[in-house]
């Protein structure tokens, strides 16, 4: 009897488990200031790191073996190396750093300085900061074109996204977005830029070659009052053909058909979903849920959340080890 | 009718040996239980869509209002966040299977009264066999009731892991199995069909909502821990988390093991109360029974 019951156990675990692809999710926690290491395969904590203060914005260097992270209250950014999970260095970030973005040959970090209104930009090998761009007022997103040629800052306060030349670091557009814009992302092909805005409770769709907005994205989700919809992180898939939306309070992703700019799903997390991103094979989205303390898992086959694992406190943002 | 040249003619018949029917006498005897049952639900066209509409009006209705008010927090079987929807699913699946169990004890009630029951107990067969004939009969109607909720759920968005639906077969059918042997306990011991009444107000709401069927254990535990204990001693509470655990895939033991032994023990009163020598129906008077 006993016997049977595990091989059903076995047989219902092989197929309703979600998809197993072995890579590492480190997630930054901005109250408890640590760094929690989430294996995605056993979908289970591997390693809670201590960081500086008040972690936000993660990402990793293209070879895998650095994780740039923003310690927002010591004003500086933490290079982790990913094999000791050691704190090996900082950069001069400027005040307050939140989000950053690296620029695709993996020498250029541009951060998003929320106090001063400023982008600065910063030679990750000499660790020095190589321009300092004005934008309008408290400067967030941060997205840069494929080629590396665009730079895009969305402004908060002045509700607008400024298009930035990465040779000249110079203000080249601006276009206005709903309110409270919060990120920034490219399509992978280059020619749209999707700009989330939290109070506006929409996604604006930019054409990069007009900088003219194409498409304003609004959301509705049965039995949540609208104010609750919240949109903050986007990702968009390698092919380009999905974009996943956090709403926030609302605690649902979105998913958009990026040729309809159809919401087709959306799909259920923890509460306050704020920033997501794809294990390399692309088969699973990650979340940061951060009022209940977790991430969640979703099958991007199925677009169902698989797992939710509880992680640090208040998680802000995800990275996936390009391996 | 004549009632009282009945018993004459059961006592001529029961000197019949039971010993002397083989396996053959045994399935025709289940068959025509079971399909009587069948049909009779079959023709009662209301009787099937209100068992339907019932469980859809909670889902579609009482789930939507209070989509916002469950808190958060994972729970096993569960592994991540699940809409009040889903949660409430394995319980109007246990509700479904109350309903239908008190049904067949109604019916119990009613076919004593309309003299019907007669024609069962007057069977050469053990009491027992016809009793859990009887059982079985209900138990694939409220399975089949199940299934067609499930059905319609699945098309509001409602959906569990596919193998769930097969692996909550046997959990429904020893749940069912359970709730009809309450069900046949209860119906000996109720006089008259408007006593259905009392078995509604003491037995089925009682048994619904002091379970995790429309809340999780830790939010009655929070709001009162006496409830929560009347909640841990209610068979209902764990014919739920069995059928819960079950469309993941999970064996809830405990619950499984509750489940199991109340289903003897319901039964084993039933088989008990419906012998005409020494069982509750014998006291009876003037309703139509046996005795």
């Amino acid at each position: 009897m006993q016997s049977r019951a595990c091989v059903l156990a076995i047989l219902a675990t092989g197929v309703m488990a979600g998809p197993a692809s072995a890579y590492t999710a480190y997630v930054s926690n901005e109250k408890d200031n640590t760094m929690t290491v989430v294996d995605t395969a056993t979908m289970q904590v591997v390693k809670t790191v201590d960081v500086g203060q008040r972690p936000r914005g993660i990402t990793i260097s293209h070879d895998g073996k650095f994780i740039y992270l923003c310690a927002s209250d010591d004003n500086t950014i933490q290079i982790i190396d990913t094999t000791t999970l050691q704190v090996v260095g900082t950069l001069p970030s400027g005040d307050d750093p939140e989000l950053f973005v690296l620029s695709p040959d993996g020498k250029t970090l541009y951060v998003a300085n929320e106090n001063d209104n400023l982008v600065t930009a910063i030679d990750v090998d000499s660790k020095q900061v190589k321009s300092e761009i004005p934008v309008g007022v408290e400067p967030e997103g941060m997205a840069v074109s494929p080629d590396g040629k665009t730079m895009v800052n969305t402004s908060e306060t002045t509700s607008m996204a400024h298009f930035i030349d990465t040779e000249s670091h110079e203000v080249t557009d601006n276009v206005l977005v709903d309110t409270r814009p919060r990120f920034a992302a490219f399509k992978p092909d280059g020619s749209q830029v999707w700009v989330s805005a939290e109070v506006g409770g929409t996604v604006s769709v930019i054409d990069n070659a007009k900088r003219q907005v194409v498409k304003r994205i609004k959301f509705a989700i049965p039995g949540l009052r609208t104010e609750t919809i919240q949109p903050v992180g986007i990702a968009i898939s390698a092919d380009g053909k999905k974009a996943y939306v956090a709403l926030g309070p609302a605690n649902h992703v979105a998913v958009i058909n990026t040729e309809s700019y159809e919401v087709e799903k959306y799909i259920l997390v923890g509460q306050r979903v704020w920033h997501l991103d794809f294990t390399p094979d692309q088969k699973t989205l990650i979340t940061t849920n951060g009022n209940s303390n977790d991430i969640t898992f979703i099958d991007t086959a199925t677009e169902e959340p698989v797992q939710s694992v509880t992680v640090g406190q208040q998680p802000w943002g995800v990275v996936l080890s390009p391996k | 009718m004549s009632t009282s040249a009945m018993p004459e003619k059961v006592g001529a018949i029961t000197p019949v040996k039971s010993d002397a029917f083989g396996l053959r006498h045994y399935l025709i005897c289940l068959k025509g239980i079971v399909l009587r049952e069948g049909l009779r639900f079959l023709h009662q066209r209301e009787r099937f869509i209100s068992s339907l509409v019932r469980p859809l009006v909670w889902l579609f209705i009482f789930a939507a209002g209070f989509r916002q008010v469950l808190g958060v927090s994972i729970i096993p079987p569960y592994k991540t966040y699940v809409l009040y929807e889903v949660y409430i699913t394995p319980g109007l699946c246990g509700m479904i299977l109350l309903f239908s169990g008190m049904q067949s004890s109604l019916s119990m009630v009613y076919d004593r009264e309309m003299g019907n029951m007669r024609i069962l107990l007057v069977s050469p067969f053990p009491r027992w066999y016809l009793l859990v004939s009887k059982m079985l009969a209900g138990v694939s109607v409220s399975i089949a009731q199940v299934y067609a909720f499930l059905i319609v759920a699945w098309f509001w968005g409602v959906k569990a892991p596919p193998l769930g639906y097969l692996f909550v077969l046997p959990a429904l059918f020893l749940s069912g199995m359970m709730l009809c042997a309450l069900g046949m306990l209860l119906s000996s011991m109720i006089k008259q069909l408007e006593n259905f009444a009392g078995i509604m107000n003491f037995v089925i709401f009682p048994g619904y909502f002091a379970s995790p069927a429309l809340y999780p254990l830790w939010r009655i535990q929070e709001a009162s821990p006496l409830l929560y204990k009347l909640c841990l001693a209610n068979p209902f509470t764990y014919a739920v988390e069995l059928i819960r655990f079950a469309f993941y895939g999970q064996v809830a033991w405990v619950a499984l093991g509750v489940v199991a032994g109340c289903t003897l023990l319901f039964l084993g009163g039933a088989i008990i109360a419906y012998d005409p020598s020494r069982g509750l129906i014998t006291r009876k008077q003037g309703t139509g029974g046996n005795g």
